[in-house]
């Protein structure tokens, strides 16, 4: 508003020069005060609206957080008004299209879920943190400034995409070294979500691993170690909050990934901790009754709210101890 | 008496060196093996899909006959989706920005706010499509259209937004904000007029990554119950849609080898509009890097 500011100025200074030459009319300078007056009030009424506007906007997040709860807690209540809970989160049968006596017993699907999300965790941990290793600890400026773009890139592409490779490559790939693996199983969307949350985890691993100050790095290089010592047992330990929130986040993507399992998993519940069969996930099973004809209002509809709200559980838990773990154990120096 | 033991130092000072060696090169295969993969993603997607990659796929229908089929319907739906989310996210998002940088004071509703935003960040999107399905499919009752798939998707980026927008927000200087008040504006004058000037280039390349998060996104769609075939083009934002990762995991569904080569020639598309609106945000960041 400055250039505003000098243009009311310099036009307030020619009326005032019209004035003196028209000394006649005084009336004008009333006029001058009540136009300068209404002006104000308009921008004193902005600057009271503005601020409650915004305020609505922030509140709208906030809005979102409550219609996914309340969305969440009003269907599921519904479907366990047809559903035992104790069925819900006992049995271990998942059976809702069986048409005479349909079975809700979600372990299944959560076996399912932790499966692959324990193959992805088991592929991107080490491979993560050995990359953030890697960039913080061994690389050079140039080399960091080349490959982190790069990881980014991985961690952009679409989950459809990754699917779509988890099918059509990874499987046939893992097929010639065992045969026995059906055509959806869990080891391959497991390796492929893996492979999505690894740039997740370097990232976020990595700038905790920068932030730790480099006098702790010559303090060991000086005492003899040598460059692996001061990355395993002074940098790491130093950045342990940072790198626990990374891989906890990763990991909560990966119970949270969709297209990938619903892709590459299969639709077949099971109890068994076999990786090379069919499975089907949490978010894999809510896709599979949106794509299909199941009626609103039936109790399959109301399912997926349940299985939802699961998800959202599991999801939210590891959300707020990633944060707890960042706030609680940060060393600050 | 002797501190250190100086044949032993020596001993264990090679094994040392060999395993710091051995792990760096560990390290460093590690960070191969993501660059790897990468590769081995955009090698098996271009020699797939090319061959179907012509303008008469960018201009047909989508069909039952895999020499036919095209992505036109998914390719406007998409560019629809993009009209809907892009001022509906960017409004609410730097609106939000602005209250809590400029505006919001220093309490427990302030990192309340905060919190949520970033919880919402972590929610699964599938968990959005519920959200949507239930509120804007079925309440509101505005069924598979562009609206309620575009109100759905504003919301999934809404976080990503607001966090990029309060960065560009808080990185400008102080010295300007003070200036503009020394020289009589009001607080909402110096934010239109100073503070959203300097910080528009940070809040374009979170707005343009949030964009292309949202046209990348399947799960909350499939959710919405978003047409997997559909042969007309939309007409207004209460007309059913389809969109192009939609169309990619039909595709991608079905057994014969044709459609899953037509879904590698979708990937391409997909691919390449994500790699331009990434250029577009990384040239922005570039250009107006440490102006202050």
């Amino acid at each position: 508003m400055l250039v505003g500011g000098e243009q009311g100025a310099s036009a307030f200074r020619v009326k005032g020069v019209f004035i003196l030459q028209n000394s006649t009319k005084t009336f004008s300078v009333q006029e001058m005060i009540q136009v300068k007056k209404q002006k104000k009030n308009t921008s004193s009424t902005i600057e009271k609206i503005v601020p409650i506007l915004l305020l609505f906007t922030a509140i709208v997040s906030v809005l979102t957080t409550l219609g996914i709860v309340l969305t969440l807690i009003v269907e599921t209540f519904t479907f366990f008004s047809r559903v035992s809970i104790v069925e819900f989160f006992t049995s271990t049968k998942w059976y809702p299209f069986s048409p005479t006596q349909g079975s809700y017993g979600v372990l299944p699907l959560v076996v399912g879920t932790l499966k692959v999300t324990g193959i992805a965790a088991i592929v991107a941990i080490p491979i993560g943190l050995a990359t953030a290793i890697f960039l913080s600890e061994y690389a050079s400026d140039r080399t960091r400034r080349i490959i982190k773009p790069i990881l980014e890139v991985l961690a952009g592409i679409p989950t459809i995409v990754y699917g779509f490779f988890a099918l059509t490559f990874v499987t046939p790939l893992l097929r010639e070294f065992i045969p026995s693996l059906e055509i959806f199983n869990a080891l391959s969307p497991g390796i492929v979500i893996g492979i999505m949350i690894t740039p997740m985890i370097a990232s976020l691993s990595e700038d905790a691993m920068s932030s730790v100050p480099n006098s702790m790095r010559e303090g060991a290089l000086a005492l003899g170690s040598t460059k692996l010592e001061v990355s395993l047992k002074v940098v790491l330990p130093a950045a342990i909050s940072g790198v626990i929130a990374s891989v906890v986040l990763a990991v909560s993507r990966a119970i949270g990934e969709t297209m990938i399992v619903a892709v590459a998993g299969g639709s077949t519940p099971s109890m068994s901790w076999d990786l090379t069969s069919s499975i089907q996930t949490m978010t894999a099973y809510i896709v599979q009754v949106s794509q299909g004809d199941a009626g609103y209002g039936t109790t399959i509809y109301y399912s997926i709210y349940a299985v939802g709200f699961t998800l959202f559980v599991f999801t939210l838990v590891m959300n707020l101890f990633a944060q707890f773990i960042s706030r609680r154990f940060r060393e600050e120096y | 008496m002797k501190l250190i033991n100086h044949t032993s130092v020596v001993k264990h000072m090679k094994p040392r060196l060999v395993i710091n060696i051995l792990f760096k090169s560990l390290f460093f295969a590690a960070t191969l093996f993501g660059l790897l993969v990468l590769g081995i993603l955009l090698y098996r997607i271009f020699t797939q899909g090319i061959a179907y990659l012509d303008m008469q796929f960018l201009q047909s229908l989508p069909s039952r006959k895999p020499e036919q089929a095209g992505i036109k319907t998914a390719l406007v739906g998409t560019i629809w989706l993009m009209a809907v989310v892009a001022p509906i996210s960017l409004s609410l998002g730097v609106g939000t920005a602005i209250y809590l940088e400029e505006y919001a004071k220093k309490n427990r509703f302030t990192s309340f706010i905060q919190v949520n935003i970033s919880n919402l960040a972590g929610v699964p999107s599938i968990v959005f499509g519920l959200l949507g399905l239930t509120v804007f499919v079925r309440a509101l009752s505005l069924g598979t259209s562009v609206l309620a798939a575009g109100l759905t998707m504003s919301l999934l980026v809404l976080p990503i937004i607001i966090v990029a927008s309060q960065e560009a927000i808080r990185s400008v200087p102080k010295e300007l904000r003070e200036a503009s008040f020394g020289m009589g504006a009001t607080k909402w004058q110096t934010i239109v007029h100073v503070v959203l000037p300097a910080a528009i280039p940070g809040i374009l390349t979170g707005g343009i990554l949030a964009l292309s998060r949202a046209i990348g996104e399947t799960a909350p769609l499939v959710v919405l119950g978003l047409p997997l075939f559909l042969a007309f083009l939309p007409k207004s934002v209460f007309d059913m849609f389809t969109v192009l990762p939609m169309q990619i995991y039909n595709w991608t569904g079905r057994p014969q080898a044709e459609f899953q080569s037509l879904a590698a020639a979708g990937i391409i598309v997909l691919l390449v509009m994500l790699i331009i609106m990434n250029s577009i945000a990384v040239l922005i960041r570039n250009k107006y890097q440490k102006r202050f």
